[in-house]
């Protein structure tokens, strides 16, 4: 079935948006230019994130415009102007001094969406540590290898996370040297091993001076997975702020005086560079949620507080489908202006479902870890192909290619299914895997960074996406590492082998199955089924622990004994098995 | 199915989901998610467990009623069809 374009409504809009016309903006935008947007560092001192989203603002005209609105979980609300937050992440800055912490360091956080997770990060970049924010509903096993990758120093989380989750595995944490908990508890409890966020901020003074900051010093690090071996750190450095900035404005058409609502949980890159620093930068009102997703409470959410801008993911827009526009008539949302979606691809039929409920489409948009901020979008000034992810950002030169037998690499022809690929160069590429240069180099070729997303581009130079070149899954927006799950399972004093895919889910467009085959010893019983899932749910977490698991009496591999993945793929979904000359014989 | 006979399959039902759950832990009246390791995934696994096994059609409206042990209960029970 093919859908209709939706066309925008012509003539003059109540706000215009920040790209008005695709064409003249691509052949007009410069990096330069859009540098030029931001302030710096006083005396020429260098380009910090944390300057640009809080500091100018907190001494500027913005200063007492709301700059976060927290909604807690239990219905209460707190506000933070920008004056507040500069005071706020100034305090944590110093705490950070105080603790000896240097600059470079690394400095975590695994919590909710709490406001003293927002304080640390724009705090730890004041102090110009890195900042690497760690999804809270991961199990130990995710937590201990992030940490440990990436050399944590401090760790901001709260005492329920902490003794459930990292006080099992601190003994193998050598580099984690200061975790501070937030009080959940009046007075706080003492946590040994412990100190105190709050007792911390109490004792330092709310004014720091951001020390000169290179913009190629590191700034963020977010991790992402692959098919094989460890997750990957992908660091990013200040001068990623520049495109979180501009892609703000242009693809997510901030205007100053938008209440911005991202739904994404800071643990995701998305909720770091548009749930904290893009609407920061933009001077705007982010709404921050910490309860979990129920629409209707979401659709109250956006009636109360007059949500201009909405950037969601395609899970929770499939689940607003199923409950019916019948309930979304029943809120007044007139305050809504432009909605976007990222996570995995939004399909057509919710693309045009939102239109018909919310009166403008959700508009799908592409990027990934690795490149720090959207990098293709549908446009609020355009058309949108429902299904389509868009057309590359001004500043982003993005093409379909496959590797030629020589190893070069070809651009292809329109409506020809290949590997996207992006020039490199925009601010917020990522400049490495954390301490694996090697993988690092293997994302580039022949001058272009490789996604590892299949896509094709159709005449008119609107993204389509296709599907994975690697064996990595998508579920709810994650990414998650076969080989992350498989080694756990394999812990297991049952399981002789096991092979994780992605299967296809209407909801989450896939979710973590895992085939796994037992030692001689074991039975394949429903009790040993469950005491499986149970494991591999206490290690990984949820969030990454197969939802299902199904016994086979041996694995699909290659004579060279690698798992193929793909071919379980192939059987669990009734498709041919394509070329399987590499299979071993049994 | 009584009161207790219901209580009783919906833990079950989570526990299948979840095995890693400790029943005697289980707060009746905090949500599921916010005291155990349970996402989005897992509740609506366990709404479809749920339907299957009691037979009554919990509308997606209604999830927000059925996030405690106690929620769950309440609505479901007079829900239930006649044995």
């Amino acid at each position: 079935m093919s859908f209709e374009p939706i066309c925008k409504p012509s003539g003059p809009a109540s706000v215009p948006p920040n790209l008005v016309n695709y064409e003249s903006a691509r052949a007009s935008f410069s990096w330069d230019a859009a540098r030029r947007e931001l302030d710096g560092l006083p005396d020429g001192a260098g380009l910090n994130i944390a300057h640009e989203a809080v500091e100018r603002h907190a001494t500027g005209r913005r200063r007492d415009h709301i700059a976060l609105r927290w909604l807690g979980r239990k219905g209460s609300q707190r506000d933070i102007t920008y004056a507040e937050f500069g005071e706020l992440t100034s305090r944590f800055a110093n705490g950070l001094a105080e603790l000896g912490v240097k600059a470079g360091d690394a400095v975590y956080v695994l919590a909710g969406r709490i406001p003293e997770l927002y304080v640390t990060a724009l705090g730890a970049l004041k102090h110009r540590c890195v900042f690497c924010p760690l999804f809270s509903a991961f199990g130990p096993e995710p937590i201990r290898s992030r940490l440990s990758i990436g050399q944590g120093r401090v760790l901001v989380t709260t005492e329920a996370l902490y003794q459930r989750k990292v006080a099992p595995i601190r003994d193998s944490l050598p580099h984690l040297e200061h975790v501070l908990i937030v009080a959940e508890t009046d007075p706080p409890s003492a946590v040994p091993g412990t100190h105190d966020f709050g007792r911390l901020l109490a004792g330092v003074p709310d004014r720091y001076q951001i020390s000169p900051t290179r913009p190629e010093d590191p700034a963020l690090l977010h991790f992402t997975s692959g098919t094989t071996g460890t997750p990957k750190g992908a660091m990013h450095v200040h001068e990623a702020v520049v495109a979180h900035h501009t892609t703000g404005k242009l693809a997510l058409d901030l205007h100053p005086d938008d209440i911005f609502w991202c739904t994404a949980d800071p643990g995701w890159v998305t909720g770091t560079s548009y749930g904290i620093i893009a609407p920061l930068t933009n001077g705007v009102t982010s709404i921050i949620d910490e309860g979990d997703f129920d629409a209707e409470r979401w659709y109250r959410v956006i009636e109360q507080q007059r949500v201009n801008v909405w950037y969601s993911a395609p899970t929770a827009i499939r689940l607003m489908m199923k409950l019916g526009e019948d309930v979304v008539r029943q809120h007044d949302l007139s305050s809504l202006r432009f909605l976007a979606s990222v996570g995995e691809p939004l399909n057509p039929e919710a693309v045009v479902w939102s239109h018909r409920a919310f009166g403008t489409p959700f508009h799908d948009n592409w990027w990934q870890t690795e490149t720090g901020g959207i990098m293709i979008a549908n446009f609020a000034s355009m058309e949108v192909r429902p299904g389509s992810m868009g057309r590359p950002l001004p500043g982003i030169d993005a093409a379909i290619v496959r590797r030629a037998a020589s190893g070069a690499i070809e651009v292809i022809q329109d409506d020809e299914s290949g590997e996207l690929a992006l020039r490199p160069g925009w601010p917020s590429m990522f400049r490495g895997y954390f301490g694996q240069p090697e993988r690092y180099a293997s994302c580039f070729a022949d001058g272009w960074y490789l996604t590892g997303d299949l896509a094709r581009r159709d005449p008119d130079g609107y993204f389509w996406f296709v599907g994975r070149k690697d064996d990595v899954i998508k579920t709810s927006g994650h990414l998650i590492g076969p080989f992350e799950v498989e080694s756990i399972l394999l812990e297991h004093r049952a399981v002789a082998e096991a092979g994780v895919i992605g299967k296809p889910d209407p909801q989450a467009y896939e979710i973590v199955k895992a085939f796994v085959a037992l030692k001689a010893d074991f039975a394949p019983t429903d009790e040993l089924r469950r005491e499986l899932l149970g494991f591999a749910r206490t290690r990984l977490g949820a969030a990454v622990a197969p939802k299902e698991i199904e016994f086979v009496p041996k694995l699909p591999k290659t004579r060279s004994g690698k798992i193929m993945r793909r071919l379980l793929k192939a059987r669990e979904l009734g498709l041919p098995e394509g070329d399987i000359s590499t299979l071993e014989e049994n | 199915m009584t009161e207790s006979e219901l209580r009783q399959t919906i833990v079950t039902l989570l526990c299948d989901i979840a095995p890693e759950i400790d029943p005697a832990q289980i707060l009746p009246d905090v949500s599921f998610r916010e005291q155990l390791d349970i996402d989005s995934m897992d509740f609506q696994n366990l709404m479809i467990a749920l339907n299957k096994r009691t037979g009554v059609d919990v509308p997606e409206r209604d999830y927000p009623k059925m996030t405690t042990l106690n929620g769950a209960v309440s609505y479901l029970l007079p829900r239930l069809p006649p044995t």
